[in-house]
């Protein structure tokens, strides 16, 4: 199998590839900016799990981009995992459109961009999955981080929309709202403990949705009933909360 | 951020930061203030807090492996546990492992660790050829036995306080069988353990539990194990996911009957002769890893371990004075560990020296560090030492009179910027 992850610097990505990699002897293609850092992941992931591995320069803003880049393929990916993602200061983003911008391009508009080109060529070899990970922060729209919500919301529909249009061709879309996960996204975050979640963990779960052929997976398992009582909370009373 | 260490004594409040690349790191030193690296929070002490800490996590890539010469180049973030799962079922293990796999490269460097093979192996820096350092200025320097000496023979067993290492390449052993064969006998004093160190002395695996709440005659009964490698069988890895201690134990579970009660159960339920008995890597390298979180039996206060060396002709006798010192005092310990350390080594804070460590874990209370200066007394009297990684209170004359290299350390240290950059609560305590 040969595994594609763009946006493979986060830190979910690396640890969904060495999932795969453990698991299925998958090969990877790890896409991102840093080339230096994707190197170093490259060596690391080929000592490791004694597979093939290579890097590839992919800017998930550069849209134009995106057909060349997928065209440079060489095998073509079985799978395409989508982990870009973007957030900042919810407060920076409400003062300066720029980095709201980036925020919707990185997490929605790129993902949009290259996974309509990757849905193209599966549907046409009637092969592969897609696994994007999004956020229960787009389940609802709250006021501390609402344009990421708003960004991981239109993710989350563009890939329930897209499972939609596969699934006549057996094609697996796989929606990942994982919850908090200790990550270089969080650092600077106090998340609390109990609820947090390790890389690893998430992408082991990640792993077990995708063999099951599942469609949706929270992560971890709880948020799914965190998420539900959020969600059933009445507009009237919700918008009255500090949430 | 709050942070503490394997003890959970004690709390501070930091502010942390991880880096993937060196050039991330060298930004973080360039703020101002001092700081330490902290990497899986194994040790047990204040040996990696400070209010300031980078950790070393997310720095934990795979760089190379010679499987000629079982050479391993990774960087300082990654844990024996995963060296363990990636190289096992190609023949290979670590040449030398304390009694966790969940610490990083890095911390077995800073510690210069050692495991049961102390004797016939030495310290971790033993297999480590040569690293990398970020020193204080961000310059990146390679250090080996041959180039840069001093700072290599600092930095191993220099507790993280000579730089932020960075990558390291290390000899892994060659091995035909994940499983161990394990001889078990039970001793019933000290007499006879020492007598059964000498017996397994060359066999390449020894320690033994020892019972630190029995008096009079009976002092030092203890369980020895030893074992070697076999030479058939799997090399398949089945590192058990542990069972959680799921919240802190109330204070009054662990108390003078409880401990004795355990200490008489492991004792009795042990054979009193089995040898070459076929068991499981984690069965006998890493018995308290399968029980996740056991630092929350010592309950909310935390716990410290007191872990000295004696000389080994001074042994018996400073053993003897100190095993019944803690039986009298009833502080009993939960664990205790007693093992022959083989020749010490040239670096300058390593721990073992030739002779037999005593490893006791305590849980904090008020009447323990009063007593545990007594303690200091007897082991300094014998010429011993206490182990950096486990210590949160040693003195600073205990540990300048036990470790003779600490002043060539602080030297390097004055005199490179090391002390201005890399400090942590316990260089503070030490005046290093």
């Amino acid at each position: 199998m040969n595994l594609l992850i763009l946006g493979a610097n986060s830190d979910v990505a690396y640890a969904v590839a060495k999932t795969f990699a453990k698991h299925k002897k998958a090969d990877i293609y790890l896409a991102s900016r840093d080339m230096k850092l994707l190197e170093k992941k490259v060596r690391d992931l080929k000592t490791r799990y004694e597979i093939k591995a290579a890097c590839f320069y992919f800017d998930a803003m550069d849209f134009e981009s995106h057909l060349k880049f997928y065209q440079s393929l060489d095998p073509k990916p079985d799978g395409v995992v989508y982990a870009a993602g973007y957030m900042p200061d919810q407060e920076a983003a409400q003062k300066d459109f720029k980095e709201a911008k980036k925020i919707f391009e990185i997490n929605f508009s790129g993902a949009a961009a290259i996974l309509e080109i990757v849905a193209d060529d599966f549907q046409k070899r009637g092969h592969g999955f897609i696994i994007g990970i999004s956020s229960v922060a787009g389940e609802r729209g709250r006021q501390s981080n609402y344009i990421y919500g708003a960004s991981k919301a239109a993710f989350t529909a563009y890939l329930s929309g897209l499972r939609n249009r596969l699934f006549k061709k057996n094609i697996q879309v796989l929606t990942v709202l994982p919850g908090f996960i200790n990550t270089k996204m969080t650092e600077s975050m106090d998340l609390p403990g109990l609820l947090t979640a390790q890389p690893d963990e998430v992408a082991e779960y990640i792993y077990k949705a995708f063999r099951k052929n599942r469609d949706v997976l929270y992560t971890k398992w709880y948020w799914k009933w965190i998420m539900a009582v959020i969600k059933g909370i009445p507009e009237k009373i919700f918008k009255r909360m500090g949430l | 951020m709050k942070l503490t260490s394997w003890g959970r004594y004690p709390h501070i409040d930091t502010t942390g930061a991880s880096f993937e690349t060196t050039d991330q790191l060298a930004a973080l030193l360039k703020k101002n203030g001092d700081l330490i690296a902290y990497g899986m929070g194994r040790s047990y002490g204040d040996s990696a807090l400070n209010s300031r800490v980078v950790f070393s996590k997310r720095f934990n890539k795979i760089i190379d492996f010679n499987p000629e010469k079982g050479l391993l180049v990774c960087e300082s973030g990654v844990s024996l546990e995963e060296i363990i799962n990636i190289f096992m079922p190609r023949g290979w293990f670590l040449s030398t492992t304390p009694g966790t796999r969940l610490i990083t490269v890095g911390g077995a460097i800073a510690s210069d660790v050692h495991g049961k093979n102390h004797h016939t192996a030495g310290c971790f820096s033993e297999s480590v050829e040569s690293f990398e350092i970020m020193l204080p200025d961000g310059e990146i320097l390679q250090c080996s036995r041959e180039e840069n000496p001093g700072i290599f023979h600092a930095t191993c067993g220099g507790m993280g306080l000579t730089g932020i290492i960075l990558t390291a390449a290390i000899k892994l052993q060659k091995v035909r069988s994940s499983y161990i064969r394990e001889t078990v006998k039970r001793c019933q004093n000290l007499e006879e353990v020492f007598a059964c160190f000498e017996t397994y002395k060359t066999t390449t695996y020894s320690v033994a539990w020892i019972n630190c709440l029995v008096s009079g005659s009976d002092v030092g009964r203890s369980v020895l194990m030893a074992g070697e490698h076999a030479e058939t069988g799997s090399l398949e890895v089945k590192l058990k996911q542990p069972i959680s201690v799921p919240f802190d134990f109330p204070g009054f579970c662990l108390n003078r009957y409880s401990t004795k009660l355990f200490n008489w159960l492991y004792y009795h339920s042990r054979p009193s002769f089995v040898e070459n008995r076929l068991v499981s890597l984690d069965q006998f390298f890493y018995p308290l890893d399968s029980i996740g979180h056991w630092n929350r039996i010592y309950g909310k206060g935390g716990f410290t371990q007191y872990q000295l060396v004696l000389p080994k002709a001074a042994s018996y006798d400073g053993l003897n004075v100190i095993l019944k010192r803690i039986a009298k005092a009833g502080l009993g310990s939960f664990l205790a560990v007693l093992k022959l350390c083989g020749p010490q080594n040239d670096n300058d804070l390593s721990f073992p020296m030739e002779g037999y460590s005593l490893a006791l874990d305590f849980k904090i209370e008020r009447r323990l560090f009063p007593f545990l200066d007594e303690l200091d007394q007897i082991v300094l009297d014998y010429g011993g030492r206490l182990y950096l990684t486990k210590d949160v209170r040693m003195p600073k004359h205990v540990f300048q009179k036990g470790y003779p290299g600490w002043e060539a350390f602080a030297e390097l240290r004055e005199k490179t910027g090391m002390k201005k950059k890399f400090n942590s609560l316990q260089s503070r305590r030490l005046g290093v």
